[in-house]
């Protein structure tokens, strides 16, 4: 019998905290992924036909920005790796559309992924299809007259679709629709309108085959998730402190603050990435004095989240800078939003002065120049046309990148700011 | 600023507790990304670095003004992290792809004990690099599969730097600024002369706090100002004239020179050794070359005419040149259609563009003297359009009738034309011009009973 000598306490919590932030940060594949059935069927299906029949396939995987793309394909992927007959055939080559900029750098990564660089060597080729049709070729040299299969992975699909004549994307569409090699694209994105991208050539040959990742949970089965994301999987090697702390977990998703505060995300945003950063931030706080999740460091956490940074910066202003953003607040409201320059500001803060003012006194002009150029710095105030600069600089017309709420909001929370600035601020006429 | 004091605020505080609890894990991983925001000098890089060097993480730091290729910021990461042979496997021009392939490679050979990070400071700047740059390193993590957070230093918040079509969004923290009570006269009273207690210091720095928080409180201007005024401040003590008590008998002795100040060396019109020497030969209260030109310009006589000839030609809409300049007008009429449009009123708008005849017309009538038509007179108008106190607008082979603007403000008009011996009929014409069309304001007021009283002379 293996005696099992049980972790301290801080051992446990920091291997609680290694795999809570495996999962969380770095996106550890899940066993299956959640409320995605259909489509992981779905893929599956189609990556088997290629790899074990040798058809040629393209689809597309469209969904927003943390809605579970890259999970989905990694889990497909993983399993289609566990079949024999994919595992000893089939070529996997990820490109990524940030990273290839560039056809030629495709080309050359497809080169290297396929581990083709010696059978490359210094050749010199006439076009794309050339280079890209001699790869393929090489492949078949290795193992009987079928070709391996290859699985095209294309990461930022949108991307590829702004290369120069799209001749990336045009020949491996047309690879996959002739039928030389058994060919899979796969191309991940988050533009619904990724088909209007395509050139009309490159359309035509792909199969239109669209599988979309649109998040359909409930509020229920969101909270479900939050429970499951947080707790700790039956294998923990101390079960006392797991089961510890799952049962801490379920009763935290019961509480009627927390709720709330799920429910607020929830109502903003229902996928998965938004979910992570609200829970690391909270699990980020566990440690071996504070072992349990509290409502208190979620409720932090989801503070710190939905600030407006904007806000927050009006914060550190000095008091000239302000009255100038009250200034320019003033012209918005009596002109509709219509850009102003900085003489008419200064003048509004003239009147300011003469008129209301018993705290501030007069200001040299270049003085209220250089505030309102960190203004500028602070990209809180942008010229319209930018860039353009044949006018002096005063006249040069500008918009205020601000709301009028979060001007109150941020005057509300000013330090020690002067009564009668607040009331030119509150007052509907200059 | 280098002090190893520590600073005792609450909201700061409670930033960095957040901050460290992120990193306090090394063996495990963190966050792919994290974004950092907040006013200039509010300690940022500072803290962040400290904290790197006192938990002994790896790092490498970046200041993406120098960057201007992103080669630049793959070789120094690359050698921060690997050493100067990885970096030397760089190609020529390196493309994010050779980065992550060769980061890839590296990081096999040697994988990540500890979580590796890279600062990027001034990060607003990778903006105008390349498109792909700030969302791909944004997603280190993922994309080269190893233990590495990258975190971003930035001035300007994070909505501006969010790309089109998304990106993975980083964890996003705010440092506090310093608020004035505590925080800041405790840093700033940090300088302290070693021959003078650090009360008199503190009281100096509340003075100096008192002139210029209203209008700027960045910690460097302020520690800046600071240190070029305190040997003016110690003046009376040094002469013996007042005590360390006397802090009245003190302020009343720094007050206007704080506000001299704020016109010069604040504005960087005077370098700060400029100051230093006027401040030691103060009895003869030269006044200071400033560095804008409006003090000492020296233009010629018929330059000068031209020049207020320009700025009435722009700032005075075309009909009513016949009202100011020929002898037999008729009553001036104020119209209603002026009244209604403040807004449009030339003064805020800025200078409108007038052909040259116009302003030929404008300055036979308000010079003094008959001048002829030379040469001499027409390169004149060249040489204020190099001098940039007029410029031209339209195409430069328009040779037929070009088109000048007045770029100078009333200001300088004011200085010249009280320096040329003019007759009282410009003010006039300028006053009225002013009256006419532009706000109420009391300068304009206060010219015009100027010259009501010329007139009454």
């Amino acid at each position: 019998m293996s005696k099992r000598r049980s972790l301290t306490e801080a051992q446990c919590v920091s291997l609680a905290q290694k795999l809570l932030r495996e999962r969380l940060c770095h996106q550890k594949l899940p066993d299956r992924p959640l409320a995605l059935d259909s489509q992981y069927k779905h893929l599956l299906e189609l990556l088997r036909r290629t790899a074990v029949h040798g058809e040629s396939n393209s689809v597309l995987i469209v969904g927003p920005r943390g809605s579970g793309k890259t999970m989905l394909l990694g889990c497909v992927l993983r399993e289609l790796m566990s079949l024999k007959e994919a595992q000893k055939n089939v070529l996997l080559v990820e490109l990524n559309g940030l990273l290839q900029t560039d056809d030629k750098i495709a080309l050359k990564e497809i080169t290297r992924q396929l581990h083709l660089e010696n059978v490359v060597g210094d050749k010199v080729f006439g076009s794309f299809a050339e280079n890209l049709a001699f790869l393929l070729e090489a492949l078949k040299k290795g193992d009987k007259s079928s070709s391996r299969p290859v699985v095209f992975v294309l990461d930022e699909f949108d991307l590829f679709a702004h290369h120069k004549n799209q001749t990336l994307l045009y020949n491996l569409l047309d690879v996959s629709q002739s039928a030389q090699t058994p060919v899979a694209v796969l191309g991940l994105t988050c533009r619904l309108d990724v088909l209007e991208l395509l050139e009309k050539r490159v359309k035509s040959r792909f199969s239109h085959r669209q599988i979309h990742l649109f998040s359909s949970l409930s509020f229920a089965q969101y909270v479900d998730a939050v429970r499951a994301q947080l707790s700790l999987p039956p294998d923990f090697p101390d079960p006392k402190f797991s089961d510890a702390w799952n049962h801490s977990v379920t009763k935290l998703c019961e509480e009627k603050s927390v709720e709330e505060i799920l429910r607020r995300h929830f109502n903003s945003s229902k996928d998965f990435r938004s979910l992570h950063s609200l829970l690391f931030l909270s699990v980020s706080r566990v440690s071996v004095s504070h072992s349990t999740l509290h409502e208190a460091d979620l409720l932090e956490a989801s503070r710190l989240i939905s600030a407006d940074s904007k806000a927050i910066i009006l914060h550190g202003l000095s008091i000239l800078e302000l009255c100038l953003i009250i200034a320019m607040k003033h012209l918005n409201d009596t002109y509709d939003g219509e850009p102003f320059n900085f003489q008419m500001v200064h003048n509004e803060f003239k009147k300011f002065i003469q008129r209301k003012s018993h705290s501030i006194h007069k200001f040299e002009k270049p003085v209220v120049m250089k505030a309102f150029e960190h203004l500028l710095q602070l990209e809180l105030v942008r010229p319209v046309d930018s860039g353009v600069c044949k006018v002096q600089r005063e006249y040069q017309l500008m918009r205020l990148m601000l709301e009028h709420g979060q001007v109150m909001e941020a005057l509300q929370r000013y330090p020690q700011c002067p009564t009668d600035v607040k009331q030119w601020a509150l007052s509907a006429f200059a | 600023m280098s002090h190893q004091k520590s600073f005792q605020y609450a909201d700061l505080l409670s930033v960095l507790e957040r901050v460290v609890d992120i990193m306090s894990a090394p063996d495990q991983y963190s966050y792919p990304s994290v974004f950092i925001y907040g006013h200039r000098a509010t300690g940022k890089s500072h803290v962040v670095l400290s904290i790197m060097k006192d938990l002994e993480l790896p790092h490498a730091s970046v200041d993406c003004v120098e960057c201007v290729s992103s080669g630049l910021l793959f070789h120094q990461v690359l050698s921060a992290f690997f050493g100067p042979d990885a970096a030397a496997l760089l190609p020529r021009c390196p493309s994010l792809s050779d980065f992550v392939r060769l980061y890839k490679q590296m990081s096999s050979n040697s994988p990540a004990t500890q979580t590796r990070y890279i600062i990027l400071d001034r990060a607003e700047r990778m903006r105008d690099m390349d498109f792909s740059l700030l969302p791909a390193l944004l997603r280190l993590q993922e994309l080269v599969n190893d233990n590495v957070t990258v975190i971003l230093l930035s001035e300007i918040v994070w909505e501006k730097f969010r790309p089109n079509t998304g990106c993975f969004e980083p964890l996003l923290f705010h440092f506090p600024d310093y608020s004035k009570g505590k925080s800041l006269v405790q840093i700033l009273s940090w300088d302290h002369h070693p021959s003078y207690t650090p009360e008199l210091y503190a009281s100096y720095i509340n003075i100096l706090l008192g002139v210029f928080f209203s209008v700027c409180r960045d910690l460097r201007e302020l520690r800046h100002l600071a240190v070029l005024n305190f040997s003016k401040f110690c003046e009376p003590l040094e002469k013996g004239e007042a005590k360390e008590s006397d802090i009245h008998k003190l302020w009343k002795n720094i007050e206007p020179h704080l506000q001299r100040a704020m016109q010069t060396v604040y504005l960087r019109e005077v370098s700060s050794v400029q100051w230093e020497q006027q401040q030691m030969d103060e009895k003869e209260a030269t006044t200071l070359r400033v560095l804008s030109a409006h003090a000492h310009i020296e233009l010629p006589y018929y330059s000068k005419f031209l020049l207020i000839a320009a700025y009435l030609a722009s700032f005075n809409p075309a009909r009513t040149d016949r009202r100011f300049f020929l002898k037999s007008h008729g009553k001036i009429r104020k119209t209603n259609f002026l009244k209604k449009h403040e807004k449009t009123s030339n003064h805020l708008l800025g200078p409108k563009p007038f052909p040259l005849d116009r302003l030929m017309a404008i300055f036979y009538s308000v010079v003094d003297s008959r001048v002829a038509p030379t040469a001499s007179v027409f390169s004149q108008i060249s040489s204020l359009v190099t001098l940039q106190l007029l410029s031209q607008v339209g195409h430069d082979d328009q040779l037929d009738s070009p088109k000048y603007k007045c770029s100078v403000s009333l200001d300088f008009i004011l200085a010249i034309s009280r320096c040329v011996c003019v007759c009282v009929r410009l003010l006039d014409l300028l006053a009225l011009s002013l009256v006419i069309q532009s706000q109420v304001v009391r300068q304009e007021r206060s010219l015009f009973t100027a010259v009501s009283n010329l007139h009454l002379l």
